[in-house]
């Protein structure tokens, strides 16, 4: 233990009168950490799911991000070649190794060229899944592992996003629970929050989208309905 | 476009064997203030600030009705930390460790800054990329890597226009908040030689353009990013990093290494409340609902993953905190650092955030500072506020900053660093307001005089000894005879 | 209204006595009016925030003994200024925390402090003023009143009854005026930019009067906007209540010239 840990502990021990903290105030602490308790929750995210899905929506086109409802996974890649061809961007997708993407049939869109990988320099346009979203702020929720590379929300251009509808949850207290569900240990060494696309407004209080992230968010909402009905 | 006039500032210089880093010019607060006030660009940026932030921040509690109790909610996290503090960091050491990262003790500016010298050596570094981190202005870490071979390169955009300008930042949030774009503009033509010279830089998206294709290699040539912290989560030993640009995660995801200088106040119990104090912070800040990137990152890469760096360290420092707690200014350590109180401060909205002369300006400057250099330089700072209350009213962290303003100036009274001649003035006044009758005589006397004088145009342009209330206005004359001598006239000499 | 008649001890104000008595007679009218029975008791000078703001709490906590022994007698205390009914209601008890027996009297007199137009108001619960004053106003928000005395509505909705008036709001009528007590002479150029901004606003609701309930504050802002060689007349809120107006000529302004407007 260094020296300086020591002297810190035991100015703040000092400062708070007290010695460390007895048993029963540890064990309190320990009950807090294990059993963690949500604060007040906004009203405004308590929702049926499909009213939730459209809050999800509107809040992540409030903060300037685009959105894409489609039927079913057969739809992304047609849906995707029209949003890079309708903003003159290239076809040429960089692509987290997500078996859920790579089961998304692209070949059949001849306008797409699809690699995978971390995010390099040059790569212009990356298409990733998201764990989770957000309703009550339009918030992203990606977790970093082998099948997502966290450089690929952050170095191109142009972030695409495949989210499965049923995947769009009221509140981050909620998402916290199926992350700790679903990874049942350490977090992730990254989890990721987004909320829109890159922007400062350090020059003039000028708001300017693109500073050092990705100057445009696109959302893919899979909504995994019958599309003849959809 | 008038020429630039360089700015006297604060000059970072790490103080050789003190724990004092940035070189603080606290004690030339009158002429700072008088520089400021005749800056044009900087009024202009003051005006827009002031039209900006509070507006934009109204309109996000507009929005959520629940904000006094989301606002109720992080304080009592907060007040809940610091009553456990060495607990919780013991916690957070722990978790850090389980994911395979180090944590380091700095007791002092100058430990950290070693500390941090010596991860980069260890690696051999000779790039770090840093993003905005008010601890690293704190303990002034730029000059210590430049001066030992390192180049700390500050990614935040603002950040890095008043990095190429050698100017510390005037804002928590938006540091180059004092710069018109022309001054930006200027900065870009003589630093990034690379460009033509000719070239247009008239708007802001083009500046930041320019900006975001210089740092782009930065990025990826750096050996060690550096960031700072908003918060450390006990329970699972993350370190939460918010940022609207993004510079903060190309910063810890691109170099081999990653290392967090945070402060000890930082650290929360669970993902929960950092949640619950993130919905208060930015909309606090920005008027934002949600920064765009909130980052949650515990530990270095994991097996199997593409990318992340290869080690990861959490250097947590003290520099005088610990001595704060259980004091007069114990609850200045909720303090999440949202800006709100500048943007919403008279004072700060006049002069700007250079005056204050250390790193921290407005409010919060003005209670913290005093903290961490010493309230003998310092002293300036507390008194120059109306007291107006619109700080506390705003604080998401409802941190009472007019009563600890009142602290340095009772210690500044009890230790006479008041200067003589208020402590003289304020004592025989006092004296005479504790002997009504002897008081009623001196002011009605006084007033009667005033009074007479002044009956037929109301006011005095000067008068002697009131120079300071004439400088910018006119003095009201008094009625004449004072409210007691008239009541005791009226009511037969009775009250 | 209250059966018996209240006793109610003005708590005149230093500026109030020294420089605009006119304002203390407004204030015993209105409450005597109101059916009160007013006092004015003579231990009284200020209330010691001069010493309190410049962390001189020993002589603070002297002159707080001194209001707190005068006042023990009434059954409220009532300050046409929220910047003094403030210090009494919330900073006197804070002066003792080390002396139980004076902090309880302290929070006595704390309990029984009031604004004078949210004493009218909310405890009077006055409506009917029958005056007349025609303007066009403005107000401005002292920054006390406003945040540790929660005076907003009250004076608005008593001038409301004021035949011939209308309120102008200005967009920056909550922000600070620069005054701040010994603030402005110590720091005369920031208060001298801080009350400039305010008489911008002032300027812009288009108001050819200006009322408020503190003032110190309403002393700055008349002193900056004759500076500046406005027209705009500045009388506190209690001098148009009362139908005083013809007893004082707006503040700042003389018997030269120069009435309301």
């Amino acid at each position: 233990m260094s020296e300086a840990r020591t002297q810190i502990l035991a100015t703040i021990r000092g400062s708070l009168k007290r010695g460390s903290l007895p048993a029963e105030g540890q064990a309190a602490l320990d009950q807090r950490l294990g059993q963690p308790r949500s604060g007040p929750i906004p009203a405004r995210s308590q929702l049926d799911p499909v009213a939730r899905i459209d809050l999800f929506v509107g809040e992540a086109e409030r903060v300037d991000a685009t959105v894409d409802r489609v039927a079913g996974a057969a739809e992304i890649p047609t849906a995707i070649a029209t949003y890079l061809a309708g903003r003159n961007l290239p076809g040429i997708i960089k692509m987290a190794p997500d078996p859920a993407l790579r089961a998304i049939p692209w070949s059949e869109n001849t306008a797409l060229s699809v690699t995978e990988g971390p995010g390099v320099g040059d790569d212009m346009v990356s298409v990733t899944t998201a764990f989770a979203g957000v309703a009550e702020t339009g918030t992203l929720v990606l977790l970093s592992g082998p099948e997502a590379p966290t450089t690929l929300n952050f170095v191109p251009d142009t972030h695409i996003v495949v989210i499965d509808a049923g995947c769009i949850a009221g509140t981050y207290e909620q998402v916290w629970t199926e992350i700790r569900a679903a990874v049942g240990g350490p977090l992730p060494r990254t989890v990721n929050w987004i909320t829109g696309p890159s922007r400062t407004a350090d020059i003039e209080q000028t708001l300017l989208l693109g500073a050092h992230g990705p100057r445009r968010l696109h959302i893919v909402v899979v909504e995994n309905r019958d599309p003849e009905n959809g | 476009m008038p020429p630039t006039t360089p700015r006297p500032s604060p000059r970072a210089t790490p103080a050789a064997g003190t724990g004092d880093a940035l070189e603080s010019t606290t004690r030339a607060f009158d002429a700072n203030t008088r520089r400021a006030l005749a800056d044009t660009n900087l009024q202009d940026a003051l005006a827009r600030l002031s039209h900006g932030f509070p507006a934009r921040r109204r309109d996000a509690v507009a929005r959520m009705p629940e904000f006094e109790q989301l606002r109720d909610a992080a304080r009592d996290i907060k007040v809940h930390v610091l009553e456990n503090l060495d607990a919780y960091l013991e916690r957070f050491e722990a978790r850090v460790k389980d994911n395979g990262g180090q944590v380091h003790w700095a007791r002092d500016a100058a430990e950290a800054r070693d500390l941090i010298l010596g991860i980069c050596r260890d690696v051999g570094a000779r790039t770090v990329t840093k993003s905005k981190s008010m601890i690293g202005e704190e303990i002034a870490i730029n000059e210590h890597l430049e001066n030992n071979g390192v180049e700390p390169v500050e990614t935040d955009l603002g950040e890095y226009i008043i990095q190429l300008r050698h100017e510390p930042p005037s804002h928590l949030i938006a540091p180059a908040i004092h710069l018109s774009k022309t001054q930006v503009a200027e900065t870009f033509r003589k630093v990034h030689e690379q460009f033509p010279a000719e070239r247009s830089l008239e708007e802001p998206r083009v500046l930041l353009d320019e900006a975001r294709s210089v740092l782009r290699s930065r990025y990826f040539e750096a050996d060690v990013g550096l960031t700072g912290a908003n918060m450390l989560v006990a329970e699972t030993g993350s370190v939460v990093v918010v940022t609207n640009e993004g510079n903060a995660d190309l910063t810890q995801s691109l170099p081999r290494v990653h290392v967090v200088i945070a402060s000890i106040e930082k650290v929360v119990p669970t993902l929960e409340d950092a949640t619950a104090i993130l919905r208060v912070l930015a909309r606090s800040a920005t008027g934002q609902e949600m920064s765009v990137y909130t980052t949650f990152s515990s530990g270095p890469r994991r097996p199997g993953d593409l990318d992340g760096p290869d080690a990861y360290h959490v250097i947590i420092l003290d520099n005088g905190r610990s001595k704060m707690l259980g004091g007069d200014f114990h609850e200045m350590l909720r303090c999440i650092r949202c800006g709100a109180c500048l943007n919403h401060c008279p004072v700060y909205k006049s002069i700007g955030g250079h005056a204050y002369g250390w790193v921290y300006s407005g409010p919060m400057g003005a209670v913290l500072t005093p903290n961490l250099i010493g309230l003998e330089d310092t002293g300036k700072l507390p008194n120059a506020s109306t007291l107006c209350g619109k700080c506390e009213e705003i604080c998401p962290m409802r941190i009472p900053l007019p009563k600890m303003l009142r602290h340095w100036r009772e210690q500044q009274f009890a230790t006479r660093q008041t200067p003589a001649t208020s402590r003289a003035g304020m004592k025989l006044w006092a004296f005479l307001a504790r002997r009504p009758a002897l008081y009623r005589l001196a002011t009605g006397t006084a007033m009667a005089v005033l009074g007479m004088l002044g009956r037929r145009r109301g006011r005095f342009r000067t008068l002697p000894m009131v120079g300071g209330w004439t400088a910018a206005r006119d003095l009201p004359a008094p009625q004449g005879p004072t409210f007691s001598s008239l009541w005791k006239q009226r009511n037969g000499g009775t009250s | 209204m209250p059966e018996q008649p209240v006793t109610v001890g003005l708590f005149v104000t230093c500026l109030v006595d020294l420089m605009r008595p006119a304002v203390g007679f407004a204030a015993v009218k209105l409450l005597t009016d109101a059916g009160c029975t007013v006092s004015v008791p003579a231990g009284q000078t200020c209330c010691g925030q001069p010493a309190y703001n410049s962390g001189d709490s020993a002589d603070a906590g002297a002159i707080a003994r001194q209001v707190i022994a005068a006042f023990e007698g009434v059954d409220c205390v009532v300050a046409p200024s929220g910047s003094c009914a403030g210090m009494i209601k919330h900073h006197y008890p804070l002066l003792f925390a080390d002396d139980p027996a004076m902090a309880a009297r302290a929070e006595a007199l704390a309990g029984r402090t009031h604004e004078l137009t949210s004493f009218l108001r909310d405890v009077l619960e006055v409506s009917d003023i029958d005056v007349e004053f025609s303007a066009k106003a403005t107000y401005h928000d002292g920054c006390s009143g406003l945040r540790e005395m929660g005076v907003k509505e009250q004076p608005r909705a008593l001038l409301a009854g004021v035949r011939g008036l209308t309120l102008e709001e200005g967009a920056e009528a909550e922000t600070c005026c620069g005054f701040g007590g010994l603030f402005c002479v110590k720091y005369p150029e920031i208060s001298g930019h801080i009350v400039d901004a305010k008489v911008d606003d002032v300027m812009a609701t288009g108001a050819d009067v200006l009322l408020g309930g503190d003032l110190g504050c309403l002393l700055n802002i008349a002193g900056r906007l004759k500076r500046r060689g406005s027209a705009i007349a500045v009388r506190h809120v209690a001098e148009v209540l009362a139908d005083a107006t013809n007893d004082a000529p707006p503040i700042a302004e003389g018997n030269a010239g120069g009435g309301d407007g």
